[in-house]
């Protein structure tokens, strides 16, 4: 028997162990593209309707002009009234209002004057990214109304200021951050899925004893490792392709590149995930051990260190090169390349041949280990 | 006795510990490592963006203008060109997320006090930090607008400024944030994981039916099986909480007495959700996928750990009232940075501790009709 039937042998054999479990297969063909439809929808980084309390200490004209701008804007929605600092202390420190905005005395006939003024703006800055961006809203739409009130004091020409800026953004235009989570998530629940899938394979054979016979068989190591990944490598590309197909029909999330290159980058992380949970379970000794490994160095690395949710380039230098060892970092770079910006392996072809440098020494590794054990 | 039987059990459970003395390692120092690696991680500041400069003017104006962007901890300038065309290959390959472009009269117009416009090309992928970066952009732009257009030597100040003051963490730090979600998260992974796997594993090698023919009720069982995962769990709770406040110095300014007590009702339903989960698989691979799949990753995403449950859609909202992260982040969050107390946080407080006894119940009552 050639090493090649050798390794259909154990993927049938395999296959039918998966077969006979039900809710592991259903699990793993359905729950991920669940996952997509309800965190897709979930998740999202815009800011809106902020809910905001209002001190107005004038009730003239300008203060109310102040306040509109700030409702009108959109981005936040007055849901509660601020007479005095105690009632502000309450408002922030259980939750009901994330910012508060002050009104001195005295700004109507201030600004009409021409007189400087400033109003106080407090944000609750527990999440810092929120804060950040609520902060920034607030200048803006501040530093807007101040320049109406400087023409009409005739501080600044009517035409303008000397200098502005026109922003403009490519592959996401109206900037949602659903179609840059999207490629995440999908990294990740593939990451995921792949990893558990295989973590326990070889484990359990050691657990259960079969691992014995297996090792009596004229089974090499290699065959025995592709034999194990090649049906969970097929279930996984179709959950997987699944969740792509479902984030462009659900979040018109754009396919702007080639079907064909992304099939191939999933593809290749898969068998670069799959093997590292084959890894896991030639390591571990008990299904126990191999549960914790595979989700101690996947579910939190995969979802911080990947570029997911956290820019690499804003981490510190020591972390930026840890995250060179997790595969999911590249994948997101091709992901992302192939369906929002169109671009091709000519740009990303790095990356790709990190995923396959990384496929091939973990499937190597495990490849080893079972060698060494049998021996 | 009961007592005799139920310290017969917890020192069998703690020798099977003792026996993978790997497995004991890993829940001790791994949630150190990480906590250490991820709390770095978690930076939703954005610096250093990555900018290109397309100087068609080659003034002394426009080289001003790009040396304000230059000195910004905000930017940072990766490469100039002279040509629009060019920019195309650096944002798609990624070498820099932005590329700020000076017209060719740009000097001659700033001269004459003519306006003038400077475009601004993002790369919209990362939506979020792209947000920001262009507010950056916008603000520095403002700024030196105001500056060109006032007499020299003295800016003009705008007539209504903004006196922003922001509480419980004022530089705006997202270390102080995520820190006590990572804390919570890597306290679930592990005590759920151990506890996910310890009826099942029984169940699967066939010493459950052993146990069942001995004198040892079922609630002894399942406390004794508990208590070792929960001593595990308090160990974690003490490292990870020193890593936090002594390695990252996230200010904790509530009460220390408080923060324990509230770690260990969140490790009742830590414990609680595996035990659940063991009880209704019937093997280790089950007890795994529906961990993870069904209470893990759900936890991570819903529990407005980094995603805030106030920009989730309205359908949605109240599901993340079955998550008991959720009610463990405000905890920890209330008591960390808003010093807060159980006056405020009581309503958090008892959903957390009803979840943690009612998923308590709930296994110890189906793994009596199962073993029954």
């Amino acid at each position: 028997m050639t090493a090649f039937w050798k390794t259909i042998a154990v993927a049938r054999k395999e296959l039918r162990q998966i077969r006979r479990d039900r809710r592991t297969l259903l699990i793993l063909l359905f729950v991920p593209a669940f996952f997509l439809l309800v965190y897709g929808y979930a998740l999202n980084f815009d800011i809106r309707h902020v809910r905001l309390a209002l001190q107005d200490n004038d009730h003239s004209a300008a203060s109310r002009e102040l306040v509109s701008a700030f409702v009108n804007s959109g981005y936040f929605d007055l849901v509660a009234d601020a007479p005095s600092p105690t009632a502000i202390d309450r408002l922030i420190d259980r939750g009901d209002v994330r910012a508060v905005l002050v009104i001195p005395a005295r700004f109507g006939s201030d600004v009409v004057a021409g007189r400087s003024t400033a109003v106080q703006f407090l944000v609750n800055g527990d999440n810092a990214n929120t804060a950040a961006t609520v902060v920034g809203y607030a200048t803006g739409l501040i530093s807007t109304v101040s320049t109406r009130y400087e023409v009409l004091a005739r501080l600044t020409s009517p035409a303008g200021p000397v200098l502005s800026v026109e922003p403009r953004v490519w592959y996401n235009p109206e900037l949602r951050s659903t179609l840059f989570l999207v490629p995440g998530l999908i990294a990740y629940i593939a990451m995921l899925t792949a990893v558990v899938s295989t973590a326990l394979s070889i484990v359990r054979e050691k657990e259960a004893g079969t691992m014995e016979q297996v090792r009596m068989s004229p089974i090499g190591a290699v065959p025995y490792v592709l034999g194990k990944t090649a049906p969970y490598f097929v279930v996984s590309l179709v959950s997987s392709m699944s969740i792509v197909v479902a984030a462009i029909l659900l979040f018109d999330m754009p396919m702007r590149g080639s079907w064909v290159v992304l099939v191939g980058v999933v593809s290749l992380f898969l068998v670069g995930a799959l093997a590292f949970g084959l890894l896991i379970s030639s390591i571990a000794d008990s299904q126990q051990v191999a549960f914790q490994v595979a989700l101690l160095t996947s579910f939190l690395p995969t979802l911080m260190l990947s570029g997911f949710i956290f820019p690499i380039s804003s981490m510190p230098a020591f972390l930026q090169v840890v995250t060179y060892v997790v595969p999911a970092r590249y994948f997101l770079v091709a992901l992302r390349g192939v369906v929002l910006k169109g671009v091709g392996p000519a740009v990303f072809w790095q990356d790709l041949v990190a995923l396959a440098v990384f496929a091939v020494v973990i499937l190597a590794l495990a490849s080893v280990r079972v060698r060494r054990q049998w021996a | 006795m009961g007592m005799t039987r139920l310290g017969h059990i917890i020192r069998k459970e703690f020798l099977e510990l003792r026996q993978d003395p790997r497995l004991f390692g890993i829940v001790i120092i791994a949630p150190i490592v990480q906590l250490t690696m991820l709390g770095y991680a978690a930076t939703t500041d954005v610096r250093n963006v990555p900018l290109v400069v397309v100087d068609q003017d080659g003034s002394s104006e426009s080289r001003e203008l790009v040396s304000r962007f230059d000195g910004s901890p905000s930017f940072d300038v990766v490469d100039r060109v002279s040509t629009t065309d060019l920019v195309d290959e650096y944002l798609n390959t990624g070498t820099a997320w932005m590329a700020l472009d000076i017209p060719a009269n740009y000097g001659e117009r700033i001269r004459a006090g003519q306006p003038t416009t400077v475009q601004v090309v993002a790369d919209g992928t990362d939506a979020n930090s792209t947000n920001v970066a262009l507010g950056y952009a916008g603000t520095l732009i403002a700024s030196y607008a105001r500056e060109l257009a006032s007499p020299p030597g003295r800016t003009l100040a705008p007539l209504v400024s903004a006196d922003v003051r922001v509480w419980f963490n004022p530089q705006l730090e997202s270390k102080d944030f995520m820190i006590p979600g990572i804390l919570a998260l890597l306290l679930l992974v592990v005590t759920t994981n151990l506890s996910s796997m310890s009826i099942v594993r029984e169940k699967e090698l066939g010493t459950l039916e052993q146990l069942n023919v001995t004198p040892i009720a079922r609630w002894e069982l399942i406390v004794g099986k508990m208590l070792p995962y929960a001593f595990i769990g308090v160990i974690d709770v003490l490292l990870v909480v020193f890593v936090a406040l002594y390695w990252f110095e996230v200010p904790l300014r509530g009460s220390f007495v408080l923060l324990l007590a509230m770690c260990h009702v969140y490790l009742l339903t830590t414990l609680g959700l595996g035990l659940f989960v063991s009880t209704i698989s019937s093997t280790q691979q089950q007890a795994m996928m529906t961990a993870s799949f069904f209470f893990l990753i759900p936890m991570v995403f819903l529990s407005g750990f980094v995603f805030p449950i106030e920009n989730m859609p309205e359908i949605i909202q109240p599901f993340t009232y079955l998550i008991p992260l959720r009610y463990f982040l405000v905890i920890m969050r209330g008591i960390f940075l808003k010093g807060v107390g159980l006056e405020i946080l009581w309503p958090d407080a008892l959903a957390l501790l009803a979840w943690g006894v009612g998923i308590l119940v709930l296994a110890t009552l189906r793994s009596s009709k199962r073993l029954a």
